[in-house]
């Protein structure tokens, strides 16, 4: 059992999602940066989809009561066991009743921990993620919350110390592949995309990262009737500046989307904070 | 029918009407494309997400090309019965958008056998198709913060049921208890896409 102490200013349950219930309004949901996630629970010897914690920028404190193995990824934080500093992108060995304190992000945004077995809290179709905009899946963690640890799997940890990780970027660049609704927005529009950073509003969330930067212009006034939605599109309401769609993206939008980032950098922009800048790129 | 790349995984079909989409996706529920993960239907379009290390843009859009929609009936959904309390607070706004009396907009939205489009917007939002054209209203100019659950109202070509409290700009002609959500349901929506509906009308 997992007792949290102090759960910071964001801290929910995540895995890799609930997909194709969208045809009931369902979304996917899952981990912000599913890179992250994933390598967490390679590190201590977890199938790649088990529950994991999602800790926006940081803060989190927990009590293990039992012996466990876990490992931290993302958003790097300083990170104390026991009182002993110890490190991230790496398999910790946890002694029963020892105490983790995680610290506020130097960079970065979303920070993972796995632990081995995952977390057992029950499932919500099919899924243990939260969906913060449709209210499904797991509570919101707090003060209090007591997260069950499942049964460890047979194969053991992989006999690593740490796994290299790229540092984060100060200004990521994202590949965007143009379209549905290029033909919605002036013909310069993809190249004022291109033409200089967007900043990421503090209005951004797992929906979606709202950004300011070069106004893209629409040629068609007219509404768009709703049509389905993917993570990584980039939505554009009349106010021409444009909302990266995230985990928790609604499953159908009336908003023109003019491209849509690559999947290997969405886990890119899900680690942008607000006031941060970002840059797009057509891909080729 | 027109085919949208959209990013790397996923394909965006656009049809000419409703009845091309429904068809469409029941044509492509009933026998997925290998590889295909999601089906979302809209007013006009579906789109299709995939994954990328089963199949391709180019098979996607080969399998629904080849598809033979419409010729084969779809499968007759389930028939819900929906009771409502015409007590909506945009009932005398439909009435005058339509030229008819109250009475009138409450007794038309009961006659036809409806069916469910498809779902969105949020777990369990049914668009409900196949109302009376004359009752064809538009969004409200500027929607409510907050628009109750079970709450029964109509845009554009469609019915609609509020799953649960949320923003809205549909008009509300009314209010039900059906449960359109529930999670110890199976399924938990009680309005997925072919259902078959009719509107009952109940005193309050």
């Amino acid at each position: 059992m997992i007792e949290v102490v102090a759960a910071g200013p964001l801290t929910t349950v995540q895995d890799l999602g609930r997909p194709g219930l969208a045809h009931l309004g369902v979304g996917t949901s899952g981990a912000a940066d599913q890179d992250s996630l994933r390598l967490a629970n390679r590190l201590v010897g977890n199938p790649q989809g088990a529950a994991c914690l999602e800790m926006t920028f940081g803060g989190f404190r927990a009590r293990f009561s039992a012996a466990a193995t876990i490992a931290l990824t993302g958003a790097p934080c300083p990170l104390r066991l026991a009182g002993v500093a110890v490190d991230m992108t790496a398999p910790v060995p946890v002694g029963a009743g020892e105490e983790l304190v995680i610290g506020t992000p130097t960079g970065g945004l979303r920070t993972y921990l796995a632990v081995r077995g995952g977390l057992a809290v029950p499932p919500v179709l099919g899924s243990r993620s939260t969906d913060v905009l449709a209210g499904l899946g797991p509570p919101i963690v707090t003060a209090g919350t007591r997260l069950p640890v499942g049964v460890p799997p047979r194969r053991l940890p992989p006999g690593v110390s740490v796994a290299p990780v790229p540092g984060l970027a100060a200004e990521p660049v994202l590949t965007v592949t143009l379209g549905p609704r290029t033909d919605w927005f002036r013909a310069d529009a993809p190249a004022a995309l291109c033409s200089a950073p967007y900043e990421v509003s503090p209005e951004s969330t797992r929906v979606g990262i709202r950004l300011t930067g070069p106004l893209l212009e629409r040629a068609i006034d007219a509404e768009l009737p709703s049509e389905g939605m993917v993570t990584g599109a980039l939505q554009v309401p009349p106010n021409g500046q444009p909302v990266l769609f995230l985990a928790d993206h609604p499953v159908t939008g009336g908003y023109p989307v003019i491209g849509v980032v690559a999947d290997a950098d969405v886990a890119l922009a899900a680690q942008a904070r607000p006031g941060q800048r970002v840059r797009f790129r057509l891909a080729s | 029918m027109r085919f949208l790349p959209c990013g790397a995984a996923a394909v965006l079909v656009e049809v000419e009407s409703l009845a091309e989409v429904v068809d469409l996706h029941a044509a492509l529920r009933a026998q997925p494309p290998a590889g295909v993960i999601d089906l979302v239907p809209a007013a006009r379009t579906l789109l299709l997400t995939y994954d990328v290390r089963r199949t391709s843009y180019p098979r996607v859009v080969d399998d629904v090309k080849g598809r033979d929609v419409g010729t084969a009936a779809a499968e007759r959904g389930e028939l819900v019965e929906i009771p409502v309390v015409y007590d909506g607070e945009d009932l005398p706004e439909v009435a005058r958008h339509s030229g008819l009396d109250e009475r009138e907009v409450v007794s038309r939205h009961q006659r036809p056998e409806y069916v469910v489009a498809f779902c969105g917007f949020s777990p369990g939002f049914a668009y409900i198709a196949g109302g009376d054209p004359a009752l064809r209203v538009p969004r409200r100019a500027s929607p409510r913060t907050r628009v109750p659950a079970g709450s029964v109202a109509l845009a554009d070509e469609f019915s609609g049921v509020y799953p649960r409290a949320a923003p809205g700009g549909w008009q509300l002609i009314g209010r039900t208890e059906a449960v359109l959500w529930d999670l110890d349901r199976d399924p938990p929506a009680l309005l997925p896409p072919g259902t078959r509906v009719r509107f009952v009308e109940r005193s309050g």
